[in-house]
């Protein structure tokens, strides 16, 4: 029941770091709900460990906590902060799990605690795969075939039933998390063994419905009963290919307008009868001859679907779920885009939207490349335009794998039908090579069982590429409009015809092709909107956007997440934005990311949801005119074209191109950096193989560090140990780019790592922070567990790095922000490398501090007067610890060993008054759980194992826990009377193996340190770290992070926790 | 081929020739729904008036077969294309579904339905939001200077209107439907739902057929509701002495309060659409409702006895009008959709419920 009256202070939950299948829609849910609930003089308390995300940022919650969601924290939480209400749907799967936990246990009745939104007796309607079916039943809505088990005995009996293939999916589960398709007999055990392996008690094996077209509504429905279907999706991978990991199109296309209506309206009736109150999607399996359906499931919380159903529809799903948690009706939510109208509606859309998934398979070491009903995907763009082949060719683009859209010759396969029958990352390349060559729609529909009308649309594309070959000297206008609006690049237009980027440019110009930028308004153009949410499309004919007396500033967002990449520029642009608009600036945000804050249309004055490259930038600055671009908020993606587009006439603002370039640029850089005297790894330029082993030596021998000069997604870092190892690496280097030499640096063993972020003026320095890495050099900055203020380093050494920053910002007279990298080992200092813009840890230490180092930042990139209260490192009464998330288990195969390509895919931060406190926080917000029954140590060489006798004797002797050790490291601890049981390495050794105590729980920690390698550079071990993946245990394999957990372990071991919001730790 | 999309204020539209070649005119009108092309195509509402299909793509799943003469089904709504005319923006001709079996441009081309294609559909319904819809030529193909055939709008119901009274079995009960261009699916909608349908043209004699069934419904239709005079004569004539149900849709709803005694007006754009909001007054329930309307019943208008029923929540318009006294009633949007959403079909339950409610005819 809703109580009518309003909840005084309600608790948040987040979703803490991102990770697979969970990523940073949640951060922009969780903004939207805590913004709505701020508007109605609700206090907010939130919950999120996730540190670089906008929602954790001041003047946003009333409170934050960095902390874990787990039942404990939120429990002494919600008491702390005599909490009344509180919001489960806004933090993804982990705040929903949380939430039936507290409820389930009675807690929340105990404190009096309401939940808001959707009741829980609905959640678990929808969550348990059995209750959900029962209650489908009830209204005669259909759902597939199934039977709910909860062992492994009786999948097999319910596969046989059911007869293969059948589909496994467990429930309360997250990204399609354990689950698949079963075709052969043979392994239908494994794949149910898998499945209860993902932590789920209930496997549900069904009917399977692949090839059946898969398609989504997202439904809003109010206390008093008002429900409104506020978007459909349709995917172009049919059921089998989980939607995260489909490219999504929004509106259906394929539906008639009857079955359009059936499935909207079964919708409505089961939203209903289930009693949710704010959002949920609705997932259904339509057959693509006469009409029939399934519904797979309902989430009856936001998902990265609504995010992608709020910026394809303007409408604001989370806020508006937030408002209907507190019992306001539809009708009485304003629509903030018309200003006029309500929330009770239904969008029209006068475009098409494409989502499309980023992966990055290729850093994951051993992983498949098959895609399916479990997320891999770790980012998405969307697309916006006036057809599907406009979209999809913009989509490509924007994902950044280096295809210039639609190009069937991207990328060669070996067995095309192969790869158009069996879904890849490439699944597209590959359909569009089949349909250049001939292959008639109807085969690639019955190979890949993909609709038609996407191959129709996506043939109609290839047809104007075969018209642009065959074009022969200057390009007719007509042929340049028509290619324009199915989305060719100038750059392809210019490669197919013969021509280069900027003539096809300048032709265009001459013919005037310019694209409009057309609103998203809600209501295809039937109210005004107040708001300027555009996208350029060369379909429309008009500029919408009004001219402006205020000066406008061009803020490039970072594209699609990615390894290396994600929230953290996210909050560097919104922050910035924030800073130009306090100027009077009007902030232009361009980014194509649906799962942002910075895609809010209230984030800035002006959204544009368009591509981030120099032909989409050109155009817009012709538009709107701003009086500059900032091109260091969002990451590598823009910096990279800082250069091409002050060549192009655009005015850069901050730090100039020239100096971004010298950054880059490593010869440069390197020359820079030895005429001012700052040490660095010794590198080389390689040109072939041959001459390989004379440069190593130059280099003062292995181990080496190997970078592919030009990084195509997919030619990775490598350390090659051993002359084998870098043969095999420069073979495959050269494979990729033939004409681009490799980089080999010296690789330093056992030298810290140092992290500097800071802000410069006109060279000079506005604001510094230091950190350092736990982990050794060797693991990239991205994976390493990050400590500020530095706990370890010299005096001297911090002299050093904050002495080379000031040379550098003056060298580059930088104006903006900037991370420097250093190794520092003994006394010396050497720079690894310099981002002329915002870094991974900007959010980091500017909440670690209480500095806005994004908006002082900006504020001297833009000319305006900064004060700030310089950090003195020495005087914090706290420490702070950033820590990586990884999510290896959802990438079958994977080795989860770290290296210098970066692999984590989230992270956070936490707190303490000392760095075991903040360590022990950091990890168990990012899943570690303290051991209680047993450690394995598999520690590889010696040196290693004799850096850790000490920690060995403390984890057995100070913390009680039984140790087990692989061969060498048994024999090690034996030799020093440190007792511990022999497992084997691998299953084919005598005795237990240390894959069978993982799998059975006799470890809940495992410490795997390798150090030999074989010829392609994998280090030994794979199948522990593996096996410790796949049981959730928790895995160490760098040896100074091992030694630091344990030390924490001790010290904190016996203590109480102070369980500290934000504001407590740091002082304002 | 080229062809042009001219505004009576002078504001021209490019593009290329889609269904049949040839010309039209009339008043332009757009909709915002995003499927349901034929269902809107063959809404005898629209007839005299070139419709823009604002969705950007048009014709993705094809269209059915025609249907046998006398067939009710669907998604055609009438047995004809009832527009003068097509504007949109990107055709799909490369079409998929199981049940189309020709583009959309083959059969607009196949009834000599003139279009034009490639037009900026958002542009020119902003500016018919703005300046409110008006008339337009639709010039295409080689008969650029041929005559252009006009649909005299101020009788546009008679050439909508069915030429003779048709009885359709479903049930035991019989309801009138007073047709002056209703879409076939209300009379499916009232035959699904176990009751015998009586259409007949608004022409009829009206109070004579309704003394012989068990509830009237005025259905929708084209144009100024005050071209039909003689309709809200008669109908006045039922208001006073017919104490069976009444429900008017949309054409139907304005009939209703024109014969009570109230007053109409022109919308500057109309409804026309798929996602029209609205709001029960009493229950404050609320709707999505499928529209196409340009004129409404002015709230204040209505006479003692009267009451305004729904409100559209976006423009706060009148969205149906009931009696306090009998069970007469209207409505603006349309409850048996199609395209649109189906939310409102209880209505026709209601409805029903009354009919049975007193004792048969
Ligand atoms: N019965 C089935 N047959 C074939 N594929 C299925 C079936 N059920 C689900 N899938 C596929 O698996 C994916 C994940 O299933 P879903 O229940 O949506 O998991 P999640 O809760 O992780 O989103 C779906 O997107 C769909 O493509
Ligand atoms: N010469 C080196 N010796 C040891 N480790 C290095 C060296 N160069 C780089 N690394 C390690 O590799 C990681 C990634 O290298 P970096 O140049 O920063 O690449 P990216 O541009 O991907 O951040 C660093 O964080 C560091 O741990
Ligand atoms: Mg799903
Ligand atoms: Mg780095």
């Amino acid at each position: 029941m809703q109580s009518s009256e309003l909840p005084r202070r309600v608790l948040v939950l987040g979703s803490g770091a991102l990770e697979i299948g969970q990523a940073g829609e949640f951060d922009y849910s969780g903004s939207q709900a805590i913004k709505a609930l701020k508007e109605e003089g609700i206090q907010t308390v939130l919950i999120n460990a996730n540190i670089a995300t906008i929602q954790t940022s001041a003047g946003l919650a009333d409170r934050v906590y960095f902390v874990a969601i787990s039942p404990e924290n939120v429990s002494e939480i919600l008491e702390r902060e005599r909490i009344d209400a509180i919001l489960l749907s806004f933090g993804g799967q982990t705040a929903l799990n949380t939430g039936l936990a507290l409820e389930g246990s009675g807690t929340l009745s105990r404190l009096g605690v309401r939940v808001l939104g959707t009741p829980v007796r609905a959640i678990r309607d929808t969550e348990d795969r059995g209750l959900f079916i029962e209650r489908l039943a009830e209204i005669g809505v259909k759902t597939a075939r199934s039977y709910v088990c909860t062992t492994i005995e009786e999948a097999h009996t319910a596969a046989r039933l059911l007869g293969l293939p059948v589909m496994l999916r467990g429930g309360f589960a997250l990204g399609g998390m354990g689950s698949g398709i079963v075709d052969r007999e043979s392994d239908l055990h494994a794949a149910a063994a898998r499945a209860f392996g993902s932590g789920t008690k209930q496997v549900l094996v069904e009917e399977c419905l692949r090839g059946w077209k898969e398609i989504e509504y997202e439904i809003v429905r109010d206390s008093h009963d008002n429900s409104v279907a506020v978007c459909s999706m349709e995917n172009f991978d049919p059921m089998g290919v989980h939607t995260g990991e489909s490219i999504v199109v929004a509106p259906t296309q394929t539906l008639s307008e009857a079955e359009n209506q059936e499935l909207r309206s079964i919708a409505l009736r089961t939203v209903r009868h289930l009693g949710i109150v704010g959002e949920c999607n609705i997932q259904y399996a339509v057959a693509s001859g006469a009409f029939d359906y399934r519904v797979i499931e309902i989430n009856a919380r936001l998902s990265r679907s609504s995010a992608l159903a709020s910026k394809a529809t303007g409408y604001p799903l989370a806020y508006v779920a937030a408002k209907l948690s507190i019992g306001r009706r539809l009708d009485d939510v304003p629509n903030g885009v018309t200003g006029c109208t309500t929330a009770f509606f239904e969008p029209a859309l006068d475009y098409i939207v494409c989502k499309m998934p980023r992966w990055d398979l290729d850093k994951f070491r051993g992983a498949s490349m098959r895609i399916g009903s479990e997320m891999k995907s770790v980012g998405e763009i969307m697309a916006i335009g006036r057809t599907f082949g406009e979209v999809l060719q913009k989509g490509i683009r924007m994902l950044d794998v280096g295809v210039d859209g639609l190009d069937p010759d991207a990328h060669c396969f070996d067995d095309l039908e192969d790869a158009i029958q069996n879904p890849t990352p490439l699944r597209v390349f590959a359909v569009a090579q089949a349909l250049a060559r001939g292959t008639s729609i109807a085969r690639v529909a019955e190979l890949s069982a993909i609709d038609p009308w996407f191959l129709g649309e996506m043939l109609g594309v290839l047809e104007v590429e075969a018209s642009l070959r065959a074009s022969t000297g200057s390009i007719a206008s007509d042929l340049l409009r028509r290619a324009k609006q199915a989305g060719f690049s100038d750059r392809r237009i210019g490669l197919l015809t013969g021509a280069t980027e900027t003539s096809v440019r300048e032709r265009r110009r001459a013919a005037g092709l310019a694209p409009g930028l057309a609103k998203i308004d809600t209501l295809a153009a039937e109210f005004p909107a107040q708001t300027n949410y555009v996208y350029a499309s060369h379909h429309a004919s008009a500029c919408e956007v009004p001219d402006s007396i205020h000066p406008r500033v061009l803020i490039l967002g970072s594209g699609p997440y990615r390894i290396g990449s994600s929230v953290e520029f996210d909050w560097s642009c919104v922050t910035a934005a924030k800073a130009a608009s306090a100027l009077g600036f009007e902030t232009i945000m361009l980014n194509n990311n649906p799962e942002t804050v910075s895609t809010d249309h209230d984030e800035c004055d002006i959204l544009v949801f368009d591509e981030i490259s120099v032909e989409s930038i050109l155009d817009l600055c012709a538009r709107l005119q701003p009086v500059g671009v900032i091109v260091s908020m969002g990451g590598q993606l823009p910096n990279r074209l800082a250069l091409p587009l002050a060549r192009a006439g655009v005015s850069i603002l901050g730090t100039s191109a020239d100096s971004i370039d010298v950054a880059e640029d490593r010869q440069k850089f390197s020359a820079l950096l030895d005429q001012i005297g700052i040490d660095q790894p010794r590198w080389v330029h390689v040109t072939d193989t041959e001459s390989a082993e004379e440069m190593v030596s130059r280099l003062g021998g292995y181990p080496v560090l190997v970078r592919p000069s030009y990084v195509l997604s997919g030619a990775a870092m490598m350390v090659a140990h051993a002359h084998g190892e870098l043969v095999n690496i420069l073979s495959r280097a050269a494979k990729v780019t033939p004409e681009h030499p490799v980089v080999i640096s010296k690789f330093e063993t056992h030298a810290r790592e140092v992290e500097l972020d800071a802000v410069a003026r006109e060279g000079e320095l506005l604001l510094v922070a230091i950190s350092e890495h736990v982990e050794d050099a060797g693991v990239h900055s991205g994976d390493a567990t990050i400590v500020l203020p530095p706990q370890r380093l010299y005096l001297p050494t911090i002299r050093r790095v904050r002495e080379i920053a000031t040379q550098l910002a003056r060298a580059l007279q930088i104006t903006g922000p900037f991370n420097i990298q250093f190794l520092a080992r003994n006394d010396e200092v050497k720079v690894i490398e310099c981002n002329l813009r915002a870094s991974r840890s900007l959010p980091f230490v500017s909440k670690a501090t209480n500095r806005d180092f994004a908006g002082i930042a900006m504020r001297a990139m833009l000319g305006a007067p900064v004060d700030v209260l310089p950090i003195d490192l020495l005087e914090l009464e706290y420490v702070a610890v950033k820590s990586p998330k990884f999510s290896f288990s959802r990438i079958a195969g994977a080795d989860p060993m770290l290296g210098v390509e970066m692999t984590s895919t989230g992270e956070v931060g936490c707190f303490g008054h000392d760095l075991g406190e903040a360590l022990l926080e950091s990890l168990i917000a990012t899943g570690f759980r303290i051991p209680k029954n047993g450690v394995l140590l598999s520690l590889g060489p010696v040196i290693d194992k004799y850096a850790f006798y000490d920690e060995a004797r403390v984890l057995m002797e100070e913390l009680n826990l039984p140790l087990f050790a692989t061969s060498g490291t048994f024999d090690a601890l034996s030799a020093v009377d440190i007792a511990s049981t022999r497992l084997a390495k691998h299953p084919s050794e005598a005795g237990p193996s240390a894959m069978e105590a993982i799998e059975r729980g006799l470890v809940d920690l495992v410490i795997n340190i390798p150090r030999t390698f074989d010829s392609e550079g994998r280090p030994d071990g794979y199948l522990i770290r593996r096996a410790a993946i796949d049981a959730r245990v928790p895995l160490v394999t760098e040896l100074k992070l091992a030694r630091a957990i344990v030390d924490a372990l001790r010290t904190r071991a016996g203590r109480p926790r102070n369980l500290l919001a934000w504001d407590e730790i740091v002082p304002n | 081929m080229r062809a042009e999309l001219r505004l009576e204020d002078g504001t021209r539209f490019e593009g290329t020739v889609f269904g049949a070649a040839g010309s039209a005119v009339g008043e332009v009108v757009f909709t915002t729904a995003m499927t349901g092309y034929v269902e809107s195509l063959t809404d005898p509402s629209y007839r005299g008036q070139i419709l823009v299909l604002t969705y950007p793509l048009a014709g993705g799943y094809g269209v059915p077969p025609d249907r046998p003469e006398g067939s009710l089904i669907g998604p055609f709504e009438s047995s004809q294309i009832q527009v003068q005319g097509v504007v949109l923006q990107n055709p799909i001709d490369r079409y998929s579904h199981h049940a189309g079996t020709r583009s959309l441009s083959q059969w607009l081309e196949s009834h000599g339905i003139p279009g034009i294609a490639g037009v900026d559909t958002r542009a020119l319904t902003i500016h018919l939001r703005a300046h409110g819809t008006m008339r337009g030529w639709l010039i295409g193909g080689e008969s650029a200077h041929g005559a252009i055939h006009e649909v005299e709008m101020d009788n546009v119901g008679w050439l909508v209107a069915p030429l003779e009274i048709v009885r359709y079995e479903g049930g035991d009960r019989t309801v009138l439907v007073i047709d002056a261009g209703a879409k076939d699916h209300l009379v499916r909608s009232l035959l699904a739902r176990g009751v015998s349908v009586l259409r007949a043209p608004f022409t009829a004699e009206v109070a004579a057929l309704a003394a012989t069934v068990d509830g009237v419904v005025i259905g929708s239709g084209p144009g100024d509701p005050k071209q039909f005079g003689s309709l809200i004569d008669a109908t006045r004539g039922l208001l006073r002495s017919y104490s069976r149900p009444i429900f008017g849709l949309c054409l139907g709803n304005q009939i209703l309060a024109l014969a009570a005694g109230g007053e109409t007006e022109k919308l500057p754009y109309g409804h026309r659409g798929v996602n029209q909001p609205v709001r029960e007054l009493q229950t404050s329930r609320c709707y999505v409702t499928s529209q196409n309307h340009g004129y409404a019943v002015i709230n204040e208008s209505l006479p003692q006895g009267w009451e305004p029923w729904f409100v559209n929540t976006n423009d706060g318009t009148n969205e149906g009008v009931r009696s306090t006294e009998q069970p007469h009633f209207g409505v603006q949007f349309h409850p048996e959709a199609h395209p649109g959403p189906d939310d409102t079909a209880y209505l026709f339950d209601d409805f029903l419920q009354l009919v049975h409610s007193m004792e048969k005819q």
